[in-house]
């Protein structure tokens, strides 16, 4: 039994001061059944999460109490993805037929504040100033670019694709393209991030209904499969975030491993994808991710984005919604505004930022602390 | 005489006229890890040794800190007193590569592979004056 999706809807990312996260988690949701043509009472479960505004299943008291299963989901970065996988398989087993995954986020300004008792770190860790993702990202682009030889101009490149790709996009949070060197002059924040190379706590929220394939057609015109839905977490050796220590022997981390499951599960490779959603927390994360899944070699970034090919025209497009940098990064909807924006994409929806030559097939990953990945794969 | 205490027990050895950073090292596999850990998250074995890291190792990576984190950053500072700081991994040979401060916060004077001390140093002072020792990473020579 395959899975489509064929609802979806969004509440614009960014600052949204007059509706709490749920109330923009229960918007996104009513555009997707609305997207779907059916009503809430139709829906027969619902996987969802929000890391920061309150219980996902909260939005019963929102949407309506019809007594469905509404199953919070609480995974960092891959919330998301982890509420995909359990909807995909909640059908794929044939429990049920139709069901929602939503996320939805409303964060304070300025970075994470994260607390290392909830991951198992001593308090010591985050009083010296170690408890910081932005650091961990620095530590890892600052590595990559002495192994293999990426320019700062690269760094600043990856921002300036995103805040282009941002302005074409009615539902991004920075809607202003922004140049090269304001970039990579801007304050430095994390050597050698600046201000515009990361992206920022915001607000959002994301809904996509989910049914059996040979039902999709009573629902859409335009059914996108969903082909794989993969998450792992990391394995001893590779390099992540919050770790006080780390292994003399390198392994390959999360991104890898939930990639070649995906592929693997979706019965494809790399070469097959034509748009590209891939964590960009910052400039750093995207160029790397790049490689990690599978996409180029490591050190073949510096030529391709530097010639444009990641750009919406260009042969490997990535981001083309603007991603983290573009839209902020809510952390229980980021996932899902991947896989809304390639669902926009493969069904030739995308306005401005559509990727031209009618894609078929379709790449989003997510990648967070502590050291987790999720990918998905959807075709049309 | 100002009370030195270390900033988590365990993490190093103090008091010691030379103070050595602590990992353990499984028994099953060989593997250390920093900080000290009842088991191995290499191969998940539960007997583990306790042994004392080398003080001198190379720079893995780097960056500089630039604001001031908010809470657990737990320092003297203030928003106007803050001053960025190094933060890196260093690579000590036949151990683990450990993240720390580093001494040295100007990025000109950083670089991957250059060698790196151990060392242990005041962080900051409570309010009953007692002051946290804090282990850091300073550039050698």
């Amino acid at each position: 039994m395959d899975v489509a999706i064929v609802g979806i809807g969004i509440h614009p990312f960014g600052r949204t001061p007059a509706r709490s996260g749920l109330q923009q988690g229960a918007y996104a949701a009513r555009l997707a059944l609305l997207d779907a043509g059916i009503e809430w009472r139709d829906i027969q479960f619902a996987f969802g999460g929000s890391a920061s505004a309150g219980s996902a299943d909260a939005l019963v008291n929102e949407l309506g109490l019809t007594g469905i299963p509404f199953i919070n989901v609480a995974n960092g970065c891959a919330t998301g993805g982890s509420s995909l996988i359990s909807a995909f398989n909640a059908i794929k087993s044939g429990q049920y037929d139709i069901g929602m995954v939503a996320g939805f986020d409303k964060h304070d300004r300025g970075a994470f504040n994260a607390d290392p008792k909830e991951l198992g770190i001593g308090q010591w860790y985050g009083e010296v100033g170690m408890m910081l993702t932005t650091q961990f990202f620095a530590m890892k682009i600052q590595k990559y670019m002495h192994d293999y030889d990426i320019s700062t101009d690269t760094l600043a490149r990856v921002a300036e694709k995103a805040f282009i790709n941002g302005s074409k996009n009615p539902n991004a949070w920075r809607r202003e393209p922004i140049g090269v060197e304001e970039i990579a002059s801007s304050m430095m924040v994390n050597d050698p991030l600046t201000k515009f190379m990361f992206c920022s706590p915001s607000e959002g929220g994301v809904a996509l209904i989910l049914c059996r394939a040979d039902h999709a057609s009573r629902y859409t015109d335009t059914p996108v499969y969903l082909k794989a839905a993969t998450m792992k977490s990391r394995r001893f050796g590779s390099f992540e975030v919050f770790a006080p220590s780390q292994a003399l022997q390198q392994v390959d981390g999360p991104t890898v491993d939930a990639a070649r499951a995906a592929f693997e599960m979706a019965g494809c490779g790399p070469q097959d994808m034509q748009v590209l959603q891939l964590q960009d927390t910052e400039v750093g994360a995207e160029i790397m991710h790049m490689a990690e899944n599978g996409f180029c070699a490591h050190g073949e970034q510096e030529a391709l984005i530097q010639s444009g090919a990641t750009h919406i025209g260009g042969s490997m497009p990535v981001n083309t919604d603007g991603g983290c940098l573009a839209n902020g990064e809510p952390i229980g909807a980021s996932g899902l505004r991947q896989v809304y924006e390639n669902v926009l994409q493969l069904r030739g929806q995308a306005g401005e930022h559509q990727v031209p030559g009618n894609p078929q097939l379709a790449y989003t990953h997510v990648y967070g602390a502590p050291g987790i990945s999720a990918v998905t794969i959807l075709q049309k | 005489m100002t009370k030195q205490v270390p900033i988590a027990e365990g993490l190093f050895t103090w008091p010691s006229a030379t103070p050595a950073l602590l990992a353990s090292r499984c028994k099953r596999c060989g593997i250390a890890s920093f900080p000290v850990a009842d088991s191995c998250m290499a191969c998940s074995g539960q007997e583990v040794a306790v042994e004392e890291l080398p003080g001198r190792g190379t720079l893995w990576t780097w960056t500089v800190q630039r604001f001031m984190p908010k809470t657990p950053y737990h320092s003297n500072e203030t928003p106007q007193t803050f001053k960025p700081y190094g933060v890196g991994y260093v690579e000590l040979p036949g151990g683990v590569r450990v993240e720390g401060r580093l001494t040295e916060s100007d990025p000109q004077k950083l670089h991957i592979g250059m060698e790196m001390d151990v060392v242990f140093e005041p962080y900051r002072t409570e309010e009953n004056g007692d002051q946290v020792i804090n282990f850091f990473f300073r550039p050698a020579n």
